[in-house]
């Protein structure tokens, strides 16, 4: 054939195509992601820094916070009880509908939020499966905290189980039952073999879970009535603001949610190198 | 049946797990709802201020009024599917009558108060941008080629249905006949690319992201817009004909006895039609009730010929069947439009 071909590594791609992935790569992380972000930045400090200061200690954003950091409070920890209860089942177990219930846990990612939002008012709502007897006992689910609350439960439950699946079938079941079999108890084997050894899982699975409940904007958006300083979460706050036209303020409580993003990042990572530091040992 | 019955045993073991979990304030405080359709934000920020100085004065008790704008359609859903507002100040009688069909509040509420319950009136104006370069001057304009128009989904916003009707009303009185009526409307939606599902919605695409030649606006939005937001980027266009906006407020029955607010619901509906909010309301651009404010207020809001919901188009339950309704003229009109593109 023709003359042999300049040698490189054969598994290395020729230096144009590395350029171009490179290239394509950063190109659509800066347009989609890096710019937009440094506009939200840019906005929020539009007024200056005391109008960014003033957009967040305003009374109903302080509210929206707090909100926010409550059912984020309530949501993460009932996930982690759901996601080890439903990932020790699953991996530890066999049983009849094992198939079933590894389906549902994925069914918040394949549904809308929107949808999940609105089941709950088809179930809670004065119009509702449960309406009429709320309605008689005085108790309020949807446009009150509790709907709020279960709505966020619903979108983030598959992030701690999801999680924690892959690592608990990875370790399978031999440490277990050794540790049964040394006498220890159900408990015990729980505490000192399962969780350590998923609890870079678990770590992972709760830093995905508290920033997704974060941001929850459409199922809360539903569920939420949005009243002022009582049921408005940060994102929806944030709509709120941009729909009155103070968009400088609506940037800076949006920096929250960048802020939010960016620990998750970090902790992301941290993780992942205190793992592998872990393994190496 | 049984479904219902199960449900309420299911209700009932949780609430005794749950134990007492109303809300209700311990303290001499008071604590009403105003549901409320999209524009009223700022208006009902001001009011809200003034009325809760006035019970002060009048009861002793301190007072909160608490918010929640949306949608005028969107929010009589809500408020139907459970949101508890003790009163409700929406865009338009329908969505009113919609909660009195289900025996929210009595169906005569519209009676309660002067003026069928508008504590204020508003019309549907143009707002085009500076020097008018497309030179709009009334409803043929707006089809002409090249145009843009922005307005509202009228499924979901009150703003929007005030906006198709005036469109309807002016063209069947200038063009004679419901076919030609039904033909212009048509051709005006061919010209919206974006329904967005509020008036603020709208206005935020019109004047942030620079969409569209012409909003078909709330006076009362367009005035914000030119005198509020930017005052050199906008012009208000006022049409030959367009139509009297009579938004209503009401008491929600029952949850102001389940709460027991009626009599400070009432109130603050009351006093809506004072002097001091009745210039509130003008200077947040709605046309007050009040003849004296109105006078003070004249050169802002120009006479104008206005249709009536209740003569032209026979009351809003006629209006509501014949043009918005699942099936009726908008959505034949707008199915169509999907088709040709």
């Amino acid at each position: 054939m023709s003359a042999p071909a300049p040698r490189r590594p054969a598994l290395a791609d020729p230096i144009a195509a590395k350029a171009t992935l490179m290239v394509v790569a950063f190109g659509f992380l800066s347009l989609f992601l890096l710019v937009p972000l440094g506009i939200v930045f840019i906005s929020a400090f539009k007024g200056g820094f005391s109008t960014y200061l003033a957009a967040l200690t305003d009374p109903d954003a302080g509210a929206a916070i707090r909100l926010t950091l409550l059912v984020t409070l309530i949501a993460v920890p009932l996930n982690v009880v759901f996601g080890l209860a439903a990932a020790w089942a699953l991996t530890k177990h066999d049983f009849r509908g094992k198939g079933l219930l590894l389906a549902v846990i994925d069914l918040p990612f394949a549904v809308s939020p929107v949808i999940s939002g609105m089941l709950f008012v088809l179930l809670f709502g004065a119009a509702g499966l449960f309406g009429t007897a709320l309605a008689d006992a005085d108790i309020k689910i949807v446009f009150a905290l509790p709907g709020i609350v279960m709505a966020t439960v619903f979108v983030t439950f598959p992030y701690v189980a999801r999680e924690l699946l892959p690592a608990m079938a990875a370790k399978g079941r031999d440490q277990e039952l050794a540790a049964l079999t040394l006498g220890a108890t159900g408990m015990q084997t729980f505490r000192k073999v399962t969780l350590p050894n998923v609890r870079y899982a678990l770590f992972h699975g709760v830093v995905l879970c508290t920033a997704r409940a974060v941001g929850e904007f459409g199922a809360v958006s539903v569920v939420s009535g949005h009243i002022r300083g009582e049921t408005n979460t940060i994102p929806l706050h944030i709509e709120i603001l941009y729909n009155e036209y103070q968009f400088t303020s609506a940037f800076a409580v949006a920096t929250l949610l960048v802020l939010v993003a960016f620990v998750t990042l970090i902790a992301k990572k941290l993780l992942l190198r205190t793992e592998s530091q872990g393994a190496t040992a | 049946m049984l479904m219902r019955s199960l449900a309420s045993t299911l209700v009932a073991l949780a609430s005794l797990g749950l134990g007492a979990c109303s809300s209700k304030p311990a303290d001499g405080s008071v604590s009403i709802l105003n549901v409320s359709y999209d524009p009223t934000r700022e208006l009902y920020d001001a009011v809200n201020k003034s009325f809760a100085t006035a019970w002060k004065a009048k009861s002793g008790k301190d007072l909160e009024v608490r918010q929640s704008h949306g949608g005028s359609g969107k929010q009589a859903r809500a408020v139907l599917d459970g949101l508890e507002a003790d009163v409700v100040t929406l865009a338009l009688a329908y969505d009113i009558d919609a909660l009195a069909e289900k025996g929210l509040l009595a169906k005569d509420w519209a009676g309660r108060l002067p003026n069928r319950s508008a504590p204020y009136t508003s019309t549907i104006v143009f707002l085009v941008r500076k020097g008018n370069p497309k030179g709009i001057k009334d409803w043929p304009d707006l089809i002409k080629d090249g145009v843009e128009v922005i307005t509202p989904n009228p499924k979901t916003s009150g703003g929007a249905r005030w906006n198709h009707l005036a469109a309807w009303g002016w063209a069947l009185r200038t063009l004679g006949s419901e076919d030609k009526a039904r033909e212009y409307v048509a051709a005006l939606y061919q010209h919206v690319p974006v329904l967005d599902s509020g008036a603020r919605g709208s206005t935020t695409t019109f004047v942030e992201r620079q969409i569209g030649d012409v909003l078909l606006a709330w006076e009362n939005e367009a005035l914000l817009a030119t005198k509020n937001l930017d005052k050199n980027a906008f012009e208000i266009v006022i049409p030959s004909v367009s139509i009297l906006a009579e938004p209503p407020v009401a008491i929600v029955d029952k949850n102001v006895d389940k709460h027991g607010t009626r009599e400070v619901a009432q109130a603050y509906l009351e006093f809506l039609a004072t002097p001091e909010a009745q210039e509130i309301i003008a200077t947040h651009h709605f046309r007050p009730r009040n003849p004296e404010v109105l006078a003070k207020h004249a050169a802002e809001f120009p006479k104008v010929e206005l249709l009536e919901v209740d003569k032209d188009f026979g009351g809003w339950a006629a209006a509501h069947a014949k043009h918005f309704a699942d099936g009726a003229e908008f959505d034949k009109i707008w199915s169509k439009k999907a088709e040709t593109k």
